[in-house]
């Protein structure tokens, strides 16, 4: 059981700790008499059912309708009057040997493992630092959810015109140390290096907050005794540090790939997918495929889309799988 | 205070200066003249600041912050109405098939919105609910929702059983249980919930981009989003749209910093 740093605030109380405890027998009698297990578990099924209805209604509903989606040729006519042609897996085919897709799958996992890998390191370099206390470290990191909290459409703005050719003003430093300019955005060599930088600044925050609630449920005992025995700063983060944040990390790592792999916004914003499919990944192709053109084509994104949560459900099941490894360690 | 702790503190400070940085230009070129936006060397501070900006900002996207001011209340009031009584039923009341649906949540969390943006766009096309803010409430909320559940029912397994029962015991039904002892005690969750869903709402662009695009009220995502693709010329309008819109955000960060770090760890470090 590892609930962490909710707990920090004090509000989430430990399981373990406040979890239920062997009640007196005569009050365990009254509530039998009073209450029947089978009429709690009909009060269980009327106060889930709002939640019940709505997983029915708002998401297996869109989920359905978007299987059906990539299992027919939908155009906007056949939208409207509901008559699509049915044509079994040809949307699939259709995407799988379409030009982009080796582009899209390989910009895809590029930018899904770059990003991680980065905001993962830099993520816990800082939450190491900060684990420090000193003075104003409270103030500074809750400085650094900022990026966190910003609209997606913000940052990616901010970052699309700090990067612009001629006035932007990271070429104009990269011009002052005597570089040349660099057409970040609108050249296929650097496209996709420029949404992962802008990507990577905004998923520092969300690493560093689980980091850091990581290294507060490591015991200072555990660092007193190393020093002692006199390990040194560095001994200690890779003997210590690295081994005991190890489910923390992996989960961290989990959530950034799923996060990841949905992204939309920030590429789009930034190059709508290009130059050409420089920056295209698969859930920018799916989104510009249904909205992006004049023209939306809904069976190849949906085909695409139903292709990513297939990924993601594979991810989903490690995510479960390392959870219970966790509980029961 | 010794030297080392003073030496952190200086560089925990150009750490956060530079993590802060783009949020600075976003302020700096917000203030600046349009004349000098295009300058080959970018002036570093607003040395001559000027709220033309910010006037065209305002005059243009007031009805947009209202819509998007809506659109969050209603997530909230939404999210809020659904995943309470979901987290009630599973942590306490041990609702039967709990464990199947804890896992339905966390693979809901898992799918792509653009997915969802598809699917909602296939059913509003027919029931004519594009375009409206009453859709993109709905759509909004599907971010929220199982979130919310999950939340919820991670504190709610942690109240004391004792005052359960003690409500028990006086004769309360679950319904009173419910209303006047277990969402009392969840208040904080309450809050963190509601500012996960007013934000993840106020910030949405793919489903306003999608379910919302030539609506009569869009919110300011895709205000700014229009903007962009309106006027490239003049981009300290869009930036002090961007700093408008990041206001929320910036409030809640100051007012409820607690509850924020709470809610980015609730998702991913539970029992």
């Amino acid at each position: 059981m590892t609930t962490t740093s909710v707990g920090e605030t004090g509000r989430v109380s430990q399981p373990g700790a406040a979890g239920p405890r062997p009640a007196a027998p005569r009050q365990d009698g009254r509530r039998r008499r009073t209450h029947s297990p089978s009429a709690r578990q009909w009060a269980a099924l009327a106060f889930a059912s709002p939640l019940l209805a709505y997983l029915a209604v708002f998401y297996a509903f869109p989920l359905w309708r978007n299987i059906e989606l990539s299992i027919h040729d939908y155009t906007v006519r056949a939208f409207v009057q509901g008559n699509a042609e049915f044509v079994g897996f040809e949307k699939y085919i259709e995407v799988f040997t379409s030009n982009a897709f080796p582009t899209a799958l390989v910009n895809t996992a590029v930018f899904t493992l770059v990003s991680i890998g980065l905001q993962y390191v830099i993520g816990l370099a800082l939450a190491v630092f900060f684990h420090a206390n000193f003075r104003l470290s409270g103030v500074l990191r809750a400085l650094f959810l900022v990026p966190w909290l910003l609209p997606l459409i913000v940052s990616a703005s901010t970052w699309a015109w700090m990067l612009n050719s001629e006035n932007g003003i990271i070429n104009s430093v990269i011009e002052a140390f005597g570089g040349e300019q660099i057409n970040w955005l609108t050249s296929p060599d650097t496209a996709l290096t420029a949404v992962i930088i802008a990507n990577i600044w905004l998923g520092i925050p969300f690493n560093l907050v689980i980091l850091y609630a990581g290294l507060q449920q490591i015991p200072a005992e555990v660092y007193e005794a190393a020093s002692l025995d006199g390990a040194t700063a560095r001994e200690q983060f890779w003997r210590i540090t690295v081994p005991l944040l190890r489910s923390v990390s992996a989960i961290t790592l989990l959530l950034g790939f799923i996060y990841t792999l949905k992204v939309v916004d920030v590429i789009w914003i930034m190059t709508t997918g290009g130059p050409g499919n420089a920056s295209l990944t698969l859930s920018v192709w799916s989104y510009r495929e249904a909205f992006g053109t004049g023209q939306p084509d809904f069976s190849p994104a949906a085909a695409i889309g139903n292709l990513l949560i297939v990924i993601a459900l594979v991810v989903g099941f490690l995510h479960l799988r390392l959870q219970r490894t966790r509980g029961n360690s | 205070m010794t030297a080392r702790s003073w030496w952190k503190t200086a560089l925990g400070v150009v750490l956060t200066a530079f993590m802060l940085f783009p949020v600075y230009w976003m302020v700096n070129v917000s203030l600046t003249q349009t004349g000098d936006l295009r300058r080959s060397t970018p002036r570093w501070f607003p040395s001559d600041p000027t709220f033309e900006g910010y006037s065209a900002a305002l005059s243009q996207q007031l009805p947009a912050l209202a819509t998007s001011l809506v659109i969050g209340l209603g997530c909230v009031a939404l999210t809020v109405v659904v995943a309470a009584p979901a987290g009630y039923a599973l942590a306490i009341l041990n609702l039967r098939g709990g464990r199947t649906l804890n896992f339905v949540l966390l693979v809901a969390q898992m799918i792509p919105a653009v997915v969802m943006a598809m699917g909602f766009y296939a059913i509003y096309v027919r029931l004519g609910l594009l375009n409206t803010v009453w859709g993109l409430i709905v759509a909004d909320s599907t971010i929220a929702v199982p979130f919310g559940v999950l939340l919820y029912s991670t504190f709610m397994a942690g109240i004391p059983r004792e005052l359960i029962q003690a409500a028990r015991v006086d004769g309360a039904g679950p319904w009173r249980t419910f209303t006047k002892v277990v969402l009392p005690v969840s208040r904080n969750s309450t809050l963190t919930v509601s500012l996960f869903a007013f934000l993840w709402a106020w910030s949405d662009f793919i489903f306003a981009s999608t379910l919302n695009r030539s609506g009569e009220f869009v919110p300011i995502t895709l205000g700014i989003y229009q903007y962009i693709g309106n006027n490239t010329t003049q981009w300290n309008a869009i930036m002090a749209t961007a700093v408008v819109a990041s206001l929320p955000a910036a409030i809640l960060l100051v007012v409820a910093q607690r509850y924020v770090a709470a809610g980015v760890t609730a998702g991913a470090v539970k029992d």
